[in-house]
């Protein structure tokens, strides 16, 4: 073998151990054995049923809760996010009004996750539909794709967010379920703020759970349901 | 050859420039007792930064002691309550010497918890 | 020497042409950093309509470089020789206009900066994800496409090459017409007639900016295009753009028959201010009947760059009625109700493009424009009839 195989064999034994030395250390894999919570399972399915007849138009107080818990800026200009907002509908041929809010309706199958490039758009194991913000890049197709005109894009950047709850600019973003409260056993803001109890929270797969008795006795529809997107959020009275 | 050589003594210049400085001079805030030892959070943190934050919002696993919130309530200066505020804050000063750009604090809150809720509450 | 030869200042155009195209580009590049900078607040984009004249041109862009390939692939897959000597140039500007395409597209995302992730982190039920793999797999094929026809030594290959590269852009755009298809919430969308109607407007849009780069290059070059070829061109175009009228028609006649869709057609068509307006004397009129006059017009001599011309105009008119008349509609989220609320239910939006949106979509045609004109001027791609 020449002089120049024989370096060359030297110049990469020498740069593979190098590079070897420098990787090694990341492979650290560490695993705590205490403090590490448990994942989050789909015995349980998060919902909401909504008592449009208690529901009153003009009265905010759930938008207003969770804009305050959430961090947002309350404006309604077009580029401001609205995460939740009061809809008043009426029937076109009887003329019978109804006020209701439409937030997320955390569908079972999801089409802003179907349709979500990078899976930033995920459903989590108890039914919560959000978007991981790590992962957005911000493309817009789910907001395209959601039937309910739910999410909003982040269009300016932002400062001074609420540590429970990060967002930014660039990012798709839509009612969380307030998910950082429901981890530590709360209820979402917007339920818990309303005065006229409207909205009652619960998991749907308990069957002894409020919300999934009332459920079974009174007459309630998921909205679009033709679509069979399977919603957790229900409207008694639409 | 002779190039090549020059050129990889050109490059350990820096290296030599860098073995006098003492590397920046960091808030680090609370300080005290931290929840892994000093020199393994240099090597680690990006990973805890980068998986276990998907477990957190993925899966709902809530680590106490390794979120990012965790981290800010200790380490942000006293003074502004902020990892980045400052030159030297905790997370900027290293960062900005390293010229490594961080892109965290677009969409999380550099103040720590105490110090917002504080704020905030109404 | 009474001032410069014409070849000096031929060559002298072709810089001028490129620092034009390249200073377009630059502003477009300045507008995509305001936009990283302040976000999208700047633009004319809100969470109505969330994709807006950016969209127009890149959709625009995509889907004329995918059906600009047709020119090669009458070439190389049916063997028509005229077709075949055309092919290199239509490769070449298939590679420019997805460039610019994807480039507008891309950088009107929200958070550019992490195209990496939207590279390894694909949700196989996403067509963005699947376009992800698509675009790119054709500049690869197309590039192969090249080399089969430019290498003597691979024109073996030829056939096989055309044939993936036909099939790899009848799958890319079906897969741009699924974007729009899989849309099942909105009325606009979610129709299973997208796919066909893109591939055939693919056809027409493509063929028509192959016909004036051939056109321009054929008057840089100073020759004379045969008559004969010509003609069968012409009527190609005149083919492609009669098909696409159809298929534009069947989708909105189909819509009409859902009594629920109506509003949705009566907003597009007749009561929508803009979007009627630019539908029926922007893409019917301009984009469709004239060219197609211009084209059989008995007895006529058209040079059919008038004409293509026409039916890019047209292209533009009907993406800005798609895309953006689509999303102006409100949702029909409570049927049989009328709502209204903070958020826009049950208004229709309005949306007014900005100055940055409309530099970024320049931009993007700039890019495509530079391209061309480097490569036509570096390779031989002029058709050797």
């Amino acid at each position: 073998m020449n002089i120049n195989d024989l370096r060359r064999r030297n110049f990469l034994k020498t740069s593979i151990g190098a590079a070897a030395v420098a990787i090694a250390p990341g492979f650290l894999l560490f695993d705590i054995a205490h403090g590490k919570a448990q994942a989050v399972s789909g015995k349980v399915r998060w919902g909401m049923l909504i008592d449009t007849a208690q529901c009153q138009e003009g009265c905010n107080d759930c938008v207003t809760a969770c804009n305050k818990e959430n961090g947002l800026s309350g404006g309604t200009s077009a580029t401001d996010s609205q995460w939740i907002r009061k809809v008043e509908i009426k029937d076109i041929s009887s003329g019978r009004k109804v006020s209701l809010p439409m937030m997320c309706q955390h569908c079972e199958h999801p089409p802003c996750v179907d349709v979500c490039p990078t899976n930033a758009s995920f459903k989590r194991a108890d039914g919560i539909v959000l978007v991981d913000r790590h992962r957005c890049i911000g493309c817009r197709y789910c907001m395209m794709a959601c039937p309910y005109k739910a999410r909003s894009f982040v269009h300016e950047p932002l400062t001074d967010q609420n540590p429970d709850v990060p967002r930014g600019k660039g990012t798709v973003e839509s009612c969380t379920l307030c998910v950082h409260r429901i981890d530590k056993g709360q209820q979402p803001a917007c339920a818990e703020s309303c005065t006229n109890k409207a909205i009652l929270f619960g998991d749907l797969n308990n069957p002894d759970s409020e919300i999934a008795k009332k459920i079974r006795s009174v007459a309630s529809v998921q909205v679009r349901a033709s679509l069979g997107l399977n919603t957790g959020v229900r409207y008694q009275g639409l | 050859m002779k190039l090549f050589a020059s050129l990889l003594l050109c490059l350990c210049i820096p290296v030599a420039l860098a073995a006098e400085v003492t590397g920046p001079k960091l808030d680090i805030g609370k300080g005290g007792q931290c929840v892994e030892d000093t020199q393994w959070m240099r090597k680690n943190h990006p990973h805890l930064l980068n998986h276990q934050r998907d477990e957190t919002v993925r899966k709902g696993v809530r680590d106490t002691k390794h979120s990012l919130k965790g981290c800010i309530e200790c380490h942000a200066s006293t003074q502004d309550n902020s990892v980045t505020a400052r030159k030297d804050s905790f997370c900027v000063g290293c960062h900005s010497y390293e010229a490594v750009k961080i892109d965290c604090f677009e969409c999380h809150s550099d103040k720590r918890q105490s110090a917002w809720v504080q704020r905030n509450a109404k | 020497m009474s001032g410069h030869s014409p070849l000096y200042l031929k060559n002298r155009l072709y810089y001028v042409l490129l620092a034009a195209g390249g200073l377009v580009a630059l502003a477009g590049m300045f507008a995509v950093y305001l936009m990283e900078h302040h976000g999208h607040v700047i633009t004319g984009m809100n969470n109505q309509v969330v994709w807006g004249l950016p969209h127009v041109f890149a959709i625009f862009l995509i889907v004329a470089a995918s059906g600009v390939l047709n020119v090669a692939s009458i070439g190389s897959v049916f063997g028509k020789s005229i077709y075949k000597a055309r092919a290199p140039m239509a490769s070449l500007l298939s590679i420019a206009m997805l460039a610019g395409g994807l480039a507008v597209l891309m950088l009107d995302l929200g958070r550019p900066d992490r195209l990496v992730v939207a590279a390894t982190n694909i949700n196989l039920t996403s067509v963005f994800a699947w376009n992800v793999v698509l675009y790119t797999g054709m500049f690869s094929l197309i590039v192969v496409y090249l080399w089969t026809m430019m290498e003597r030594r691979m024109n073996g290959w030829n056939k096989t090459a055309g044939l993936a590269v036909f099939a790899w852009r009848f799958i890319l755009t079906t897969g741009t017409g699924l974007i729009f298809a899989f849309l099942t919430a909105r009325q606009a969308y979610g129709s299973a007639i997208l796919p066909p109607m893109f591939i055939v407007l693919s056809f027409a849009w493509g063929l028509a900016v192959f016909h004036l780069v051939q056109a321009v290059t054929y008057a840089w070059n100073e020759r004379q295009h045969d008559p004969a070829i010509m003609e069968r061109t012409k009527h190609l175009l005149g083919i492609f753009v009669i098909g696409s009228l159809y298929l534009v028609t069947v989708y909105h006649l189909t819509n009409l028959y859902f009594a629920q869709q109506v509003g949705f057609v009566r907003f597009i068509l007749i009561e929508g201010g803009i979007y009627p307006t630019l539908f029926w004397l922007g893409y019917i009129v301009l984009g469709n009947l004239v060219p197609l006059g211009l084209i059989y017009w008995p007895g006529r001599k058209t040079n059919c760059v008038i004409a293509s011309v026409l039916v890019i105009a047209g292209a533009f008119a009907l993406l800005y009625v798609f895309i953006i008349g689509g999303q102006a509609y409100p949702l029909d989220i409570f049927p049989g109700f009328s709502a209204s609320s903070s958020f826009g239910d049950g208004q229709i939006a309005s949306y007014s493009p900005s100055i940055y949106e409309l530099l970024l979509g320049l931009g993007g045609l700039a890019i495509a424009f530079i391209l061309t004109t480097v490569g036509v001027r570096i390779f031989n791609f002029m058709p050797q009839d």
